[in-house]
């Protein structure tokens, strides 16, 4: 060890002179933490992308017929083309970007006291094949027969035969963009593990690693294990495409739910690919702003893997009506309740966390605790579709289409808006306006549940999803259905509005915002003990040693309330 | 650019190198498992697929997996060469590994045309798109693992970065069991 720490006193020189042109610092950098922004800022900009869309297509649904400002008439072929990209950006393209790709590349070397990736290329490489994926998605808007219609999760036949869907060039470059994207991830991945597992700094053991950093770990194994059959998938589907194999074509003596099969295999891991991030920012947040050691850090932890070893078995409750043995459909509802338990738990010991804490109610603790409440009710009405029973009833309704936001707003909005605001001293070595983010977060949460509670009653009463133009369907049209649409319409344009409350305050503080010290929150972890924001190589000061694990706040034998984890014992005074 | 020293800690006790090719394997395990189990799947519930299969060269298939195993062989003798910091005889070894996939394509190339040219195409029935498909994802993965080899072997020449010769190993052994199960599933089993 003595030899290797010698050898890391030599390299720590070689980061002390960097003069680099604009491309070498911005868009060639192998930066960690460059590179993680290229992730949040290419995300935001998908992000809006996502916002676009939705805001086309709810408009069309409010007000169906009419043209849309700003983006014209919607016609059908545009209403699929609008739906699909709005769920395939907002999951591929806006949630891993930021949660996962942006947080894991700024934070893991930061938290666990090195000062890059293990392969600085390759993480530039994920990043370029990624942005390389956002581009093939963003031009099959422009190729004839315009953009993919097929949904998000894409099932054949719909999606394999260009007779069926009206985009055969759209569909393909669909189906290129996702594996591409699922390439720079699995790339990314590999370093994020290796990483973690092998450069932490001297002294950090197992159970002194921030959960943050664990859960993005966790999603990373997960995603890997997860993804190959769908890349498998991809590769068959893209073939019934384009060669006109029939792999999903029942006419050839192929099967169409086996690429759902392949699909929910992958898709339902990735609901905890996302969330588990997401839970990992709350629980650092939470600490920090209720003075207090985290509650139970070692069940969160196992909870977290258990959550993840359980998220392979439950793939099929997607598929309760796409005509799956009624014995298996019994199993999968079993699993699917059986995964709620350790998610319930998960949030039980944030709340104990809270308890008897000294709150400071932050910008960045009101998102986490918003994120508590908010995806409690997601999981909670998750409930009602694993059971299979109620599912057949609830799942071609808007039921379904609320439940998923409300699981999956929470965890790329308000858990990215939790992050941003919580380290943005760090990333931006400045502080964002607290009053402008308070204004932009009752902004967010009030249309939030303004627009999803009426898709829950709108679902319960059977309104079905995937309707272009309800005024085709009496039934759908009955006693103050379409007012409750408009609702949920008005409240997503309040919504969108307050985001350029965000962006405002964003840019503004990044430009103008008052100078942060390198610790504003008087955290204990270690991209806390780093300048901010931190230079090439991360600590100037020497690499930290690590003496204790990340969440000792108000210890009784100290004066501070906090102890950061690079802190030697003898200095405790 | 600068090595960073997160790359030459050593936590696990394992370089970093070789602990991200065991992740890489993981990762490509899943894939190849996807391919293999959707064809099981379909194979079960198709007991026709048996005729066609009769129309592989089970020789051609035979043949192959002894050029693989034998090319596995020398990519441990590369290795074992490298932990003896010669370097030459590594990239020798090496080269010689490369020949042996080079040697696998091309009889694949032979198989391939002739099944093509007696009609056996991708879209003849979906038993033959799993075979061109798995074989297919197969055989990208030897041309990676023979360009990833041609550098590494000319590295190991000039006694450099010699650690590489077991890592590109680790990555040509599973290259060699995937089709150690692609042979018997998609030219053996009746």
């Amino acid at each position: 060890m003595s030899a290797a720490a010698h050898a890391e006193h030599d390299h720590a020189h070689g980061h002390a002179h960097h003069d680099e042109g604009f491309i070498q610092k911005y868009l060639w950098s192998t930066d960690h933490k460059m590179i993680a922004m290229q992730y949040l800022f290419t995300g935001i900009a998908m992000a809006l992308v996502g916002g676009f869309t939705v805001y086309a297509f709810r408009m069309q649904l409010a007000f169906p017929g009419m043209p849309v400002p700003g983006y014209g008439r919607v016609t059908a072929t545009d209403y699929n083309a609008l739906v699909t990209t709005h769920g395939s950006v907002m999951v591929f393209w806006v949630a891993m970007p930021v949660l996962i790709a942006a947080l894991g590349n700024y934070l893991i070397p930061l938290m666990i006291g090195c000062d890059d990736m293990v392969f600085p290329r390759l993480n530039r490489l994920s990043y370029q094949l990624f942005l390389l994926s956002a581009i093939v998605l963003m031009a099959s808007f422009y190729v004839p027969g315009g953009a993919f219609g097929g949904a998000w999760t894409s099932y054949p036949p719909l999606s394999a035969k260009a007779e069926y869907n009206l985009t055969g060039l759209g569909s393909s470059m669909w189906l290129f963009a996702v594996a591409l994207e699922f390439a720079a991830f699995l790339l990314g991945g590999i370093n994020f593990i290796t990483t973690v597992m092998n450069s932490r700094a001297p002294g950090m053991k197992m159970f002194d690693v921030p959960i943050v950093v664990w859960m993005i770990i966790i999603a990373s194994i997960l995603f890997m294990a997860s993804v190959g059959p769908l890349i498998a998938g991809a590769v068959m589907l893209m073939f019934d495409q384009q060669l006109g194999t029939g792999f999903f074509d029942p006419a050839k003596g192929g099967d169409p739910v086996l690429w759902q099969h392949l699909f929910w295999f992958f898709g339902h891991p990735e609901v905890y690919v996302v969330l588990l991030p997401a839970m990992g920012i709350v629980a650092e947040i939470i600490t920090v702003f209720s003075r207090k050691k985290l509650f139970a850090y070692k069940t969160v932890l196992y909870t977290a893997i258990g959550t993840g070893v359980l998220s392979f078995f439950v793939w099929a409750h997607h598929q309760f009506i796409a005509g799956i043995d009624p014995r298996m459909a019994n199993v999968f509802s079993v699993t699917t309740l059986l995964i709620s338990i350790p998610v319930a738990e998960m949030v039980f010991v944030y709340i104990g966390t809270l308890y008897g804490g000294s709150i400071r109610l932050t910008t960045p603790m009101l998102w986490a605790l918003a994120f508590i409440a908010e995806f409690l009710l997601g999981g909670v009405t998750g409930i009602f579709l694993g059971a299979s029973g109620a599912d057949i009833y609830f799942h071609d309704t808007y039921f379904v289409i609320a439940h998923f936001h409300y699981t999956f707003f929470p965890i790329a909005f308000i858990g990215s808006f939790a992050a941003i605001t919580y380290w943005f001293p760090k990333m931006f070595g400045r502080m964002m306006s607290e009053t402008w983010g308070k204004v932009h977060f009752w902004g967010t949460i009030i249309p939030f549940n303004l627009i999803f509670i009426p898709l829950f009653l709108l679902g319960a009463r059977g309104d079905h999803r995937r309707i272009y133009d309800y005024r085709h369907f009496p039934d759908l049209m009955k006693a103050g259905m379409q007012d409750l649409r408009i609702l949920a319409t008005l409240a997503l344009l309040v919504l969108l509005a307050f985001q350029v409350v965000f962006l405002v305050n964003l840019f503004h503080s990044i430009f103008r915002g008052e100078k942060a010290a390198a610790n504003p929150w008087n955290a204990n972890t270690l991209e806390w003990q780093a300048p901010s924001p931190p230079p090439h190589g991360n600590f100037p000061q020497g690499l930290p040693n690590v003496y204790r694990g990340p969440y000792e706040y108000s210890h009784p034998d100290r004066a501070e309330d906090y102890w950061p984890q690079t802190e030697p014992e003898a200095a405790k005074s | 650019m600068i090595r960073p020293i997160a790359t030459t800690r050593e936590m696990t006790g394992m370089p970093t190198g070789r602990l991200a090719v065991w992740w890489l394997i993981a990762s490509e395990i899943v894939i190849f498992g996807g391919v293999l189990g959707s064809y099981l799947m379909h194979r079960i519930g198709h007991k026709e697929w048996a005729a066609a299969s009769e129309h592989t060269n089970t020789w051609a298939g035979a043949f192959n997996t002894l050029v693989l195993l034998t090319s596995s062989l020398s990519a441990v003798l590369a290795h074992n060469a490298a932990l003896r910091k010669d370097g030459k005889r590594a990239a020798k070894l090496l080269w010689a590994t490369i020949g042996g996939g080079g040697i696998f394509l091309v009889v694949k190339s032979i198989e391939w045309t002739t099944e093509i040219q007696h009609g056996y195409t991708i879209t003849a029935n979906n038993f033959w798109s799993f075979y061109y498909t798995a074989a297919g994802l197969h055989g990208l993965h030897v041309i990676a693992g023979m360009i990833v080899m041609m550098f590494v072997a000319a590295d190991a020449a000039k006694g450099k970065e010699l650690q590489r010769v077991e890592n590109a190993g680790l990555y040509w052994h599973f290259v060699d069991l995937v089709w150690i199960f692609l042979f018997p599933l998609l030219y053996i089993a009746k």
